[in-house]
């Protein structure tokens, strides 16, 4: 590679650093100068919440990821995007205006002030940490390709450098006014990858709107569920249930609805997440299709992660390439940073409160240095796994933590919002099953891929079994502990469930 | 059966007999203390009572108010009426009574209850219960034991009633903490009102809603705590009337991060640290004061900082003040850092950084969570 060829990418990734750091500081001076005093009065409307959402939630998955999907599997692929998106409309219906309510910042917050147990608390602070870890992993990933594929470096690079960036900035406690840096990386995302879709659908046009390939194969790609029967029924099914009710045990997302008003605020950001959201998942698939057209011996060469990044170039030359080229580069740069900085900023602050921040020895850091320690372990684990095994799909892992989440937090959340018998050892067995259960099936995947029939299917997509198995397990065990229900339930259930204008003694 | 050498392990391990002993006596106790400690109601007796029995081992044990029977534990169940009547005889005499079988007419064959113990219980010279011991018969050593345990659990229920108190005038300061907004504030406020009234009517009506609004809030009864956002806003109303008064002499700087806004604080945690800005600030020089406040998103906490550039303070004075020395004119500070600790536990105290001649700083701190802290 040519150092004009890597040109547009350094410029994009400098850019959006730079913007990056420029806004933290303009979002901080536009609140300092300021001598109107109704800021302090002025909470985060909705529609900029739901922007940052956006910006922390559309990781190098969607952005990478889904194209390469859909390049190589064709239609039955859809469905990320789709579960992606609709899973904010089971968070909407179910989850987001209790979960606010309750005041809780994180999941194991909302699980103490549930059920009063700090064995429950414990067991949520585990997850939290091993889901954002399998979520990081493939952020990490996304940037060595990103890099190797912009600039030419070596796999490795990626992962370190937006390693080390994520780290000095949580860690510096920069990225101050974070609401306003994740909302402007949506928007620069939306626009990374709208704008050359256009350009690239235009051009499309003008060749004369070519199909996809051979007829046979074009049949393949396009129909769902054509070439893997059973299996692939099962695989679908696995998908939506781990997508639908994954989202809302992400760590990094949930943190985010605290910061909304009340309970109608919180509904009313996931309304707005849903819009911003279906709008951008129109994007990706675009590419896949194109990528079908123009793009085909990627497919067969497997790098089909990088589709996005390269598609510009194969359909046009010039200079025109090249600024589209720079522009995806950026939005592929913004993504892992958003997301790898949230995921950090949540795996921290809950190492920090549960493990770095006890007294070890007689000693103990202080509230910083545990969580500058936090943030050092959140990096590392996952960048020296992305470091060492560069090879799994970015959608798939991504997929895992998506599973993971649905095993654990959603029968805790539903359960939790919507069960008064709910115990604290139901809770507990419920978590170590489905955690146990998909985190096995996600190590496996992991550390062998490769075709095995109907039990390599399984592994690799385990919500299917594993979200029933951990909702039923904690209804029984919940049943069988009966005596356990936590005596303030009933208050807390009124607190949950009454919206915040009705005047009641929540006491 | 247990091989030779792991039983001497295991003694050397555990201790002599007598310490085992000891030991288990403790733990006993200590199973029972806690629900001691919240005083004696139905609910921490019938809590305490098993460990309590075990203390002595004795067939059935009651424990009761100056009426009736809270708990029984153990058999004789259909003694648990007569328990009350026993109450009210050593209420009478006040010391540990022994009852025979006279006193417990039983029709049950059988039944291990033929005598009872009683011995009251008391907090701060008052009985307020008492300990009954049921056995087939009574002997001195027990009858020792039993009004060794009342005693002990006297101890327990004299605990709970500090902490009772304790909790009680941190209620009756945070109403004093209401009702002292100063009278000085209310006449200048009043007063600089006035005068806009014939210059600039529409500013006058303007401070005089932001004054009842400021009064309202004040004055509120219900809740322990409330947000970051409605705790800023009456700050935001006190300024305005302050400005009012001061005009250019008082300058104030907000920055304040959105996200922190819905958090729960302790009510009129805030508005104290700025009163005392304002004061030390137009203290200073003749050039007036500058305040500021900022409050920050640290991840899981919430960092707010009340900063005023006018005299400072003695850094001894001011630690007197947070010890609760009430003597300095620092409203409240010792207050609002007794609800802080109080709320979120012994790390979230007041921070006062300050000297004399270098303005000061107070910095709070308060989790974005905390069981049972909540609006």
């Amino acid at each position: 590679m040519s150092a004009g060829d890597a040109a547009p990418g350094i410029v994009a990734i400098v850019l959006v650093t730079l913007a990056t750091l420029l806004i933290g500081t303009w979002g901080l001076r536009f609140s300092r100068t300021t001598s109107d005093f109704l800021v302090a009065s002025r909470t985060v409307a909705p529609r900029l919440n739901a922007s940052a959402i956006g910006g922390e939630y559309l990781s190098a998955a969607s952005f990478l990821g889904v194209a390469g999907l859909v390049l190589t599997f064709g239609a039955d692929m859809l469905w990320y995007p789709i579960g992606w998106t609709a899973g904010y409309l089971v968070l909407l219906v179910l989850v987001a205006a209790p979960l606010r309510r309750s005041g809780a910042y994180t999941l194991p917050d909302f699980a103490e002030a549930r059920l009063g147990s700090r064995a429950v608390r414990a067991v949520c602070s585990l997850l939290v940490v091993a889901i954002g870890w399998l979520y990081l992993l493939p952020q990490f990933q996304g940037a060595g390709l990103t890099l190797r594929s912009a600039i030419g470096a070596p796999t490795w690079v990626g992962p370190v450098i937006v390693g080390l960036v994520v780290l000095v900035n949580t860690a510096s406690g920069g990225m101050r006014s974070i609401t306003f840096v994740q909302a402007f990386q949506y928007w620069l995302k939306l626009t990374a990858l709208l704008i050359p879709a256009a350009v690239l659908v235009a051009i499309w046009l003008g060749d004369g709107s070519p199909g996809t390939g051979s007829a046979g194969a074009a049949g393949d790609w396009s129909v769902p569920l054509a070439p893997a029967g059973g299996q692939g029924l099962y695989v679908t099914y696995s998908l939506i249930l781990a997508t639908f009710l994954g989202t809302m045990g992400l760590p990094h997302v949930v943190v985010r609805f605290y910061t909304n008003p009340d309970g109608a605020g919180a509904r009313r950001t996931t309304l707005v997440v849903l819009a911003l959201l279906g709008a951008f998942y129109l994007l990706p698939p675009i590419y896949g299709a194109l990528g079908r057209v123009y793009a085909a011996e990627l497919a067969a060469s497997g790098r089909t992660d990088v589709l996005v990044l390269e598609l510009p170039r194969l359909m046009v030359g010039g200079i025109t390439g090249d600024v589209l080229t720079g522009l995806v580069t950026a939005g592929a740069f913004a993504a892992f940073l958003s997301t790898s900085s949230g995921l950090v900023i949540a795996v921290a602050g809950v190492l920090s409160q549960d493990v770095t921040g006890r007294a070890f020895g007689g000693r103990r850091l202080d509230g910083i240095t545990a969580f500058r320690v936090g943030a050092v372990l959140a990096v590392l684990l996952p960048c020296l796994v992305a470091v060492s095994a560069p090879h799994v799909g970015v959608a798939k892992t991504v997929g895992l933590a998506f599973a993971v989440a649905a095993s654990t937090f959603c029968p805790l959340l539903l359960l939790g919002i919507w069960w008064r018998r709910l115990t604290d050892a139901g809770a507990v067995a419920g978590l170590a099953v489905g955690g146990l259960g998909s985190g096995v099936a996600a190590g496996i995947t992991l550390a062998w891929s490769g075709d095995h029939g109907w039990a390599g299917v399984l592994v690799e997509q385990p919500a299917a079994w594993s979200v029933p198995l951990a909702l039923t397990t904690m209804v029984v065990v919940s049943l069988m502990t009966a005596r356990r229900v936590p005596p303030h339930t009933g208050r807390f259930m009124v607190r949950l469930h009454t919206p915040e204008t009705l005047e009641l003694g929540r006491g | 059966m247990s091989p030779l050498w792991w039983r001497q392990r295991r003694r050397t391990h555990l201790g002599s007999e007598a310490e085992r002993a000891t030991f288990r006596t403790l733990h006993t106790a200590s199973l029972a203390a806690p629900s001691l400690r919240s005083g004696l109601t139905r609910e921490s007796a019938e809590r305490s009572i098993r460990h309590l029995r075990a203390l002595l081992g004795t067939p059935a044990m009651a424990l009761t108010d100056t009426e009736t029977a809270l708990a029984w534990d153990g058999t004789g169940q259909h003694h648990a009426p007569a328990a009350g009547r026993l109450a009210a005889l050593t209420l009478d005499r006040g010391g540990t009574r022994v009852f025979d079988r006279d006193d417990l007419p039983c029709a049950v064959a059988g039944c291990p209850v033929r005598s009872a113990i009683a011995s009251p219980l008391l907090v701060e010279e008052r009985i307020v219960g008492t300990l009954q011991v049921f056995t087939p018969s009574p002997t001195a050593g027990l009858a020792r034991a039993s009004d060794e345990v009342a005693r002990w659990i006297s101890g327990q229920l004299e605990l709970a009633e500090l902490d009772a108190s304790r909790t009680r005038l941190m209620e009756a300061e945070v109403r004093a903490l209401r009702a002292q907004i100063s009278p000085h504030f209310i006449y200048n406020s009043l007063g600089a009102i006035a005068s806009f009234v014939r210059t600039d009517p529409d500013r006058a009506r303007e401070l005089l809603l932001e004054f009842a609004d400021f009064t309202r809030y004040s004055f509120r009864r219900h809740g322990e705590y409330t947000t970051l956002a409605e705790e800023l806003r009456s700050v935001e109303r006190y300024l305005l009337l302050e400005q009012a008064r001061f005009g250019d002499r008082l300058r104030v700087m907000l920055s304040i991060a959105p996200e922190v806004l819905p958090v729960a604080v302790p009510f009129l945690c805030i508005q104290p640290l700025v009163e005392n800005a304002v004061r030390h600030g137009l203290e200073a020089a003749e050039g007036g004061g500058r305040i500021r406040i900022v409050a920050l998103d640290r991840g899981q906490e919430c960092v707010i900082e009340v900063e005023d550039d006018g005299a400072g303070e003695d850094p001894e004075k001011v630690r007197r003040a947070l010890a609760g020395d009430t003597e300095l004119d620092s409203v409240g500070l010792g207050n609002v850092d007794a609800r802080l600790r109080n709320a979120f536990g012994d790390d979230y105290g007041l921070v006062v950084e300050t000297a004399p001649g270098a303005g000061t700083k107070v910095v709070v701190r308060v989790p974005k969570f905390a069981a049972g802290v909540h609006t």
